[in-house]
C-alpha cells in the first residue's frame, strides 16, 4: 500500500513543479520537527537533517525514471521524501517504530524502498559510491537503459571507495552520475582544512570524465545538469561528476550546534534558500499565487506535527521482526 | 566424473553457472586474459566475452562495491579476490553492506554475491599472503561462508554459493589449487551450503576439519592406531553444529584441525557448542590442534612447523588417548612460547 503510495508520490514531483515546491516544503518542516523530537528525547540514537540542501533531492527525483536507481547516504531523509516515501514510514523509522519503511529495524540512517529505486541509505561514508556504480553495471550488462546516481557528502571525496569508485565507472563506461551534495562541512570540519581542492569536481579530470559545479539551492539548475548527465550516461557516454554547492542549515548530527560557522554565513546562505528561489519562479510563472507559500509552510507544519503525535504512540516492533530478513 | 584439479573444478563450476544463469558475471583482477593467476577462470572469457568476464583494476574496494550494487539490482556477480588478505581493504563492503541490505531494506533487497578467496599457507608467500581469516567473517550475519577442501568440494560449494540469494564468501587454499581427484559436476554434485561431510567413520574420537586441513586430517586417520569420524565442516556460517554433536555423542571425544591462530579460531565456536550441548557426553576434554599464535613465516621448514601435519595431529591425538588430558601445542612443550 504505503510502496504503491511512494511511486505516486514520485511521480508527482517527476510531472509537477507545484509537487516539487510542495514536497522542497514538506521536507523542510519534516527535518526542522525531526530536530525537534530529538531535543525532546523522541528520537533515539542520532539523525542528520537536510533542512537547505531540498533542491538537491528534488532535482534527481524530478529527473530520474522510476526504474533507475538511487545510493545516498545517512544524511537521507529529503532524498527518501523526494524520491516517494511518505512522511509517515520515514518518521516512523526515524522512531524506531512499526510501520517505518523498515519497520524500525533500520532507523534514521537507513532508509530505503525498492518501489522507487532508493537502496538502503548508507551509513558509512562513501560506501554507497562503488555501490551506485555497480547499479549501473547491471544497467550497462542487461542492457536496460537504467542510470544509477550516486549521492555523497564532500566528505566523501578524501575517502578511497570515491576513487575507486569513480576509475571503476570512468574504466567502464557505466551510466552512473556522482552528485557531491558539497555543503561546506564534513561533520565539524571545514572543507579547505580536508580537501585539497576548493571544487570537487575538478577532481573528475583525474578521471576522465566531465565534472560540473552546480548551484545546488536552484532546482532549475540542479535538473538541468542532472538532466545533461543522466542524458550522457543513458546514451553510453559514461559518468559525470556533479558538485552541488549548497548548505545545511543545522549541524552535522543531533548533538552539533555548528558553532564552528563563522558568524554570518548561515544568513548569508539562507539568503539564496532553495524553497524560496524555486516559490519566486513560480510566481513570475503564474503557477504559485503571491503570497501562498506561508500558507502552505503552515500547512505542511500541522500535518508533520499530526504524524510526529500519531508516530509517537505507535507500537514499537515485534522482537520476531529482528530474526527477519537476516537472509533471503 | 573427470580427474579435475581444483582450479579445473572451479572454472568448471563458474562455466556451468554461467551458462545457467546469464545474470552471472565473473569479475576481477587477471580474470580475464590472464583467467587468474592461479588458472581458475580458464576459457571463460573466450566463451562469455568481456562484458561478463570483467578484469578489475587492483581497485577492491571498487569491483567489491560494485559487485554489491550489481547484486542487488539484478546481476548475480561472482568477485575473485586474489588474496583473501586483500579483502582487508574492502571489508567494509562486504561485512557493513553487503552482509546487511537484505536487513536494512526490510527484504527489499538481495545480494546474491559470491566472493572467492585464496587463502592459507604452504607456498612460501609469506607473512601477507598467507593468512586464512575465517575469523574476519564468522562473527558476520547476513553473509554466509564457505571453504574447500579438495576438487570435488570446490565444485559443489561454488555452485551452491552462486545459486545462493546471500553474499557467500568462499575461501581456496591456495595449497590444494593443483590437487587432483575425481570430480562428480553437475547438478548433482552441488553441496548445500551449511552441510558438514563425514570422510571416514570411527568409534575414537571425532575429529573436525575445515580447508586445508581435511587433507591432513585424514591422511592422520589413515595411518593411526585410533579410528576417528572425521568431518569436513565445509561451511561455517551457517556451521553444521548437529552432524558434529551427532558424531561427538557417539564417540566421546571432540579434536578440531585448524589452519590459523588459536585465537579467535573457528575450532572454539565448534568445542564451545560440544561443551555446552554434549557436556554430559565427553570422556575427555576438547582439544583444539592448530597454528601458533604467530604471523605465517617464510622460510620452508618453518612454514612447515607452522601448519598442523598428519605427524602432529597423530601424537596429539594419541596423546589424548593415553593420557585423557588436552596435550600442550608444540610450541608451549618446547618452552617457545
Amino acid at each position: 500500500m504505503s510502496s504503491s503510495l511512494a511511486a505516486r508520490r514520485r511521480d508527482a514531483v517527476r510531472s509537477e513543479p507545484m509537487a516539487r515546491y510542495e514536497r522542497m516544503i514538506e521536507i523542510r518542516v519534516f527535518e526542522d520537527r525531526v530536530k525537534e523530537l530529538f531535543a525532546e528525547g523522541l528520537v533515539r540514537g542520532t539523525t542528520h537533517t537536510a533542512q537547505g540542501q531540498e533542491a538537491v533531492a528534488l532535482g534527481v527525483a524530478s529527473v530520474l525514471e522510476p526504474t533507475d536507481h538511487v545510493v545516498c547516504t545517512y544524511r537521507g531523509h529529503h532524498h527518501a521524501l523526494a524520491l516517494g516515501l511518505t512522511p509517515e514510514t520515514v518518521m516512523a523509522e526515524i522512531m524506531g517504530r512499526r510501520g517505518g519503511s523498515m519497520n524500525g529495524l533500520g532507523g534514521s540512517m537507513h532508509l530505503s524502498d525498492p518501489t522507487v529505486g532508493l537502496l538502503p541509505t548508507m551509513a558509512i561514508v562513501g560506501a554507497g559510491i562503488p555501490i551506485a556504480a555497480g547499479a549501473a553495471l547491471t544497467a550497462q550488462v542487461q542492457e536496460t537503459g537504467a542510470v544509477a546516481v550516486g549521492l555523497f557528502g564532500d566528505g566523501a571525496a578524501n575517502i578511497g571507495a570515491f576513487h575507486e569508485g569513480l576509475n571503476l565507472a570512468a574504466v567502464w563506461r557505466l551510466p552512473v552520475i556522482f552528485v557531491c551534495e558539497n555543503n561546506l562541512y564534513g561533520e565539524y570540519t571545514p572543507i579547505a582544512v580536508s580537501t585539497s581542492v576548493t571544487d570537487i569536481a575538478s577532481r573528475a579530470a583525474s578521471y576522465d570524465m566531465p565534472g560540473v559545479v552546480v548551484d545546488g539551492q536552484d532546482l532549475d539548475t540542479v535538473m538541468g545538469e542532472l538532466e545533461t548527465a543522466v542524458a550522457r550516461a543513458r546514451a553510453g557516454e559514461g559518468p559525470t561528476l556533479l558538485e552541488m554547492k549548497t548548505y545545511r542549515y543545522s549541524g552535522h548530527s543531533r548533538a552539533d550546534e555548528a558553532t564552528y560557522r563563522p558568524q554570518g554565513e548561515l544568513e548569508e546562505w539562507q539568503q539564496r534558500d532553495p524553497i524560496d528561489i524555486y516559490g519566486s519562479r513560480l510566481t513570475a510563472a503564474n503557477i504559485l499565487e503571491q503570497g501562498r507559500g506561508p500558507k502552505l509552510l503552515e500547512q505542511y507544519r500541522e500535518r508533520i506535527d499530526e504524524i510526529a503525535k500519531m508516530i509517537v504512540n505507535a507500537p514499537a516492533p515485534e522482537p520476531a521482526e529482528m530474526f527477519r530478513n537476516v537472509y533471503a | 566424473m573427470a580427474k579435475l584439479r581444483t582450479r579445473q573444478a572451479i572454472s568448471n563450476a563458474i562455466r556451468d553457472e554461467m551458462v545457467r544463469d546469464p545474470r552471472v558475471v565473473l569479475l576481477g583482477e587477471d580474470v580475464g586474459d590472464a583467467a587468474g593467476v592461479f588458472k581458475t577462470s580458464e576459457g571463460l572469457l573466450e566463451e562469455f566475452g568481456p562484458s561478463r568476464v570483467r578484469d578489475t583494476p587492483i581497485s577492491e574496494m571498487g569491483f567489491l562495491g560494485a559487485a554489491v550494487g550489481a547484486a542487488a539490482t539484478g546481476l548475480r556477480p561472482i568477485v575473485e579476490i586474489m588474496f583473501v588478505e586483500f579483502l582487508g581493504v574492502a571489508l567494509d563492503q562486504l561485512i557493513t553492506e553487503a552482509a546487511k541490505l537484505h536487513y536494512l531494506s526490510g527484504g527489499g533487497y538481495k545480494v546474491p554475491l559470491v566472493i572467492r578467496a585464496s587463502s592459507g599457507a604452504g607456498l612460501g608467500f609469506g607473512a601477507q599472503h598467507s593468512q586464512t581469516f575465517e575469523n574476519w567473517m564468522f562473527g558476520a550475519p547476513g553473509l554466509k561462508l564457505a571453504v574447500v577442501s579438495g576438487p570435488q568440494t570446490a565444485y559443489g560449494l561454488l555452485r551452491a554459493a552462486v545459486a545462493d540469494d546471500n553474499p557467500v564468501v568462499l575461501l581456496e587454499p591456495r595449497i590444494l589449487y593443483a590437487e587432483r581427484e575425481e570430480v562428480e559436476t553437475g547438478d548433482n554434485a552441488v553441496i548445500p551450503l551449511g552441510t558438514a561431510r563425514r570422510l571416514a567413520e570411527g568409534d575414537d574420537l571425532t575429529i573436525v576439519a575445515l580447508g586445508s586441513m581435511v587433507k591432513v586430517a585424514m591422511a592422520a586417520a589413515k595411518v593411526a592406531d585410533w579410528r576417528a569420524d572425521v568431518i569436513d565442516l565445509q561451511t561455517l556460517i551457517p556451521w553444521d553444529s548437529q552432524t558434529v554433536l551427532d558424531s561427538v555423542r557417539m564417540t566421546g571425544r571432540l579434536v578440531t584441525v585448524e589452519e590459523g591462530p588459536a585465537t579467535g579460531g573457528w575450532g572454539a565456536v565448534v568445542a564451545a557448542r560440544v561443551a555446552t550441548d554434549a557436556f554430559a557426553e565427553l570422556k575427555d576434554p576438547v582439544t583444539r590442534i592448530t597454528c601458533p599464535d604467530v604471523p605465517v613465516p617464510f622460510a620452508e621448514d618453518l612454514e612447515r612447523r607452522f601448519l598442523p601435519g598428519p605427524d602432529y595431529v597423530i601424537s596429539q591425538v594419541s596423546e589424548l588417548l593415553e593420557t585423557g588430558r588436552s596435550p600442550q601445542p608444540w610450541w608451549e612443550r618446547e618452552g617457545l612460547a
